[in-house]
């Protein structure tokens, strides 16, 4: 059980992080709602296991929580055969009919890198969305991914390679 | 991005791109990308897969009523509900298609949490590299400042040294000590001095140098400071005396 002090160190740590822990579960589990769930979820964990925290990197350390637990949600709705909610590059599109051509044009661009990124495997996914948008080092992705760093190299440069052709 | 050739040039080009390249790599690569075409399209690749990411991949910001409810959790603490098998660490996936170059490159990467003086020197060759941008472009103090506002989470003092020979040309962000940092950009005669400004004092005063660069480390008013340049020490040391003499 956790004591007072830990949950006001694990505020004072955590809360900084929030978004940046929203974000990745937002692109790993691709549902709003689910996300925060996860980030609910990883936060209770966190204040559990506070006690494990070496105090060196706070944001690779709940983003690794927010990893794990999102991997679990989804392996857990899998396993109740739940079709995934699809939220992502249809619903965002905007209605052309009263939009002008060229916000049209940003949201099929939009939708097409949208389209491209969750089409990329969970594990090319996580270390694009760590690295670009996280700016996360090579070793805390390595850390919160759990595989080696070449790994992360190897992974990150088969996931660009895969949205180079959604860039262009 | 799949010039067979420039193979081994290519997990070098992508960690100098992501900022994690060793500065003898750096240097290395700097010359190799001087008379390689196909690298250079791959950094500029690499560079504008980033813009696009950046401009049109959302970064998700959590709900207000999340960061509400957890804010409410975390401060007077209500007991946490009993917690679910704490799962053990995911088996690491797939991997065995990795690209065999992961395997035959082999990265000197950047100490973390070592001397942020080599770091600085590889982050200051990177920025000298053709195309590189400077995130602010001006000459003026009061333009430079508060353009970091909102970037950063202090506020780095910006000075110009025009009339001592030091002009200010702009500012960037980078990424040294584990964190965000400013980096301020100074011209003297062919020269480019860059000085990276974040918060901390733990560094005494010092002079060192990295694969033919000076960097002089100081701190004032709980900011530290690391001067990096090809200049001669001298002067250099004559910047720095600037900084840390003249009153603000
Ligand atoms: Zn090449």
């Amino acid at each position: 059980m956790p004591e007072p002090d830990n949950a006001a160190a694990f505020a004072r740590i955590a809360l900084p992080h929030l978004d940046a822990a929203y974000n990745l579960a937002r692109w790993l589990v691709r549902d709003p709602v689910l996300a925060e769930d996860v980030v609910q979820d990883a936060m209770l964990r966190g204040l559990t296991y506070m006690h494990a925290f070496r105090g060196d990197n706070p944001k690779g350390w709940l983003l690794r929580i927010v990893r794990t637990t999102a991997y679990d949600r989804l392996s857990e709705r899998k396993r109740a055969a739940e079709v995934p909610l699809d939220t992502g590059p249809a619903a965002a599109l905007p209605d052309p009919a009263d939009t002008p051509e060229a916000a049209v044009a940003d949201g099929q661009r939009r939708a097409a890198l949208d389209r491209a990124l969750a089409a990329l495997p969970d594990e090319l996914r996580e270390v694009i969305v760590l690295r670009e948008l996280e700016e996360m080092p090579y070793r805390e992705i390595a850390r919160i991914t759990e595989v080696p760093l070449g790994t992360v190299m190897s992974r990150l440069w088969r996931a660009r390679l895969a949205l180079r052709g959604a860039a262009q | 991005m799949n010039n067979p050739q420039c193979q081994r040039w290519q997990l070098l080009v992508q960690a100098d791109h992501d900022g994690e390249l060793g500065v003898a790599d750096a240097a290395a690569l700097a010359v190799h990308l001087d008379g390689c075409t196909a690298c250079r399209a791959l950094r500029d690749g690499l560079a504008g897969l980033s813009r696009r990411l950046h401009a049109d991949a959302p970064r998700h910001a959590a709900p207000a009523s999340l960061r509400a409810a957890l804010e409410r959790q975390a401060m007077p603490l209500a007991s946490p509900p009993a917690i679910r098998r704490w799962r053990l660490p995911r088996a690491a996936i797939g991997g065995g298609a990795a690209l065999a170059i992961a395997a035959s490159v082999t990265l000197a990467l950047l100490p973390r949490g070592g001397d942020p003086g080599e770091a600085a020197v590889a982050s200051h060759i990177r920025a000298l590299q053709p195309g590189h941008l400077t995130d602010v472009l001006s000459t003026d103090q009061h333009t430079v400042k508060p353009w970091f506002n909102g970037r950063l989470d202090y506020a780095p003092p910006v000075r110009d040294f025009a009339a001592a020979g030091f002009p200010l040309h702009g500012g960037r962000l980078d990424y040294l000590d584990g964190r965000a940092v400013a980096a301020l950009v100074y011209q003297r005669g062919g020269h480019v001095i860059d000085l990276y400004i974040w918060p901390g004092n733990a560094d005494p005063a010092r002079a060192e140098a990295f694969a033919g660069y000076n960097v002089v480390h100081w701190h004032d008013a709980g900011m530290r400071f690391l001067a990096v340049s090809d200049l001669n020490l001298a002067e250099l040391q004559g910047f720095v005396a600037l900084w840390r003499d003249t009153p603000p």
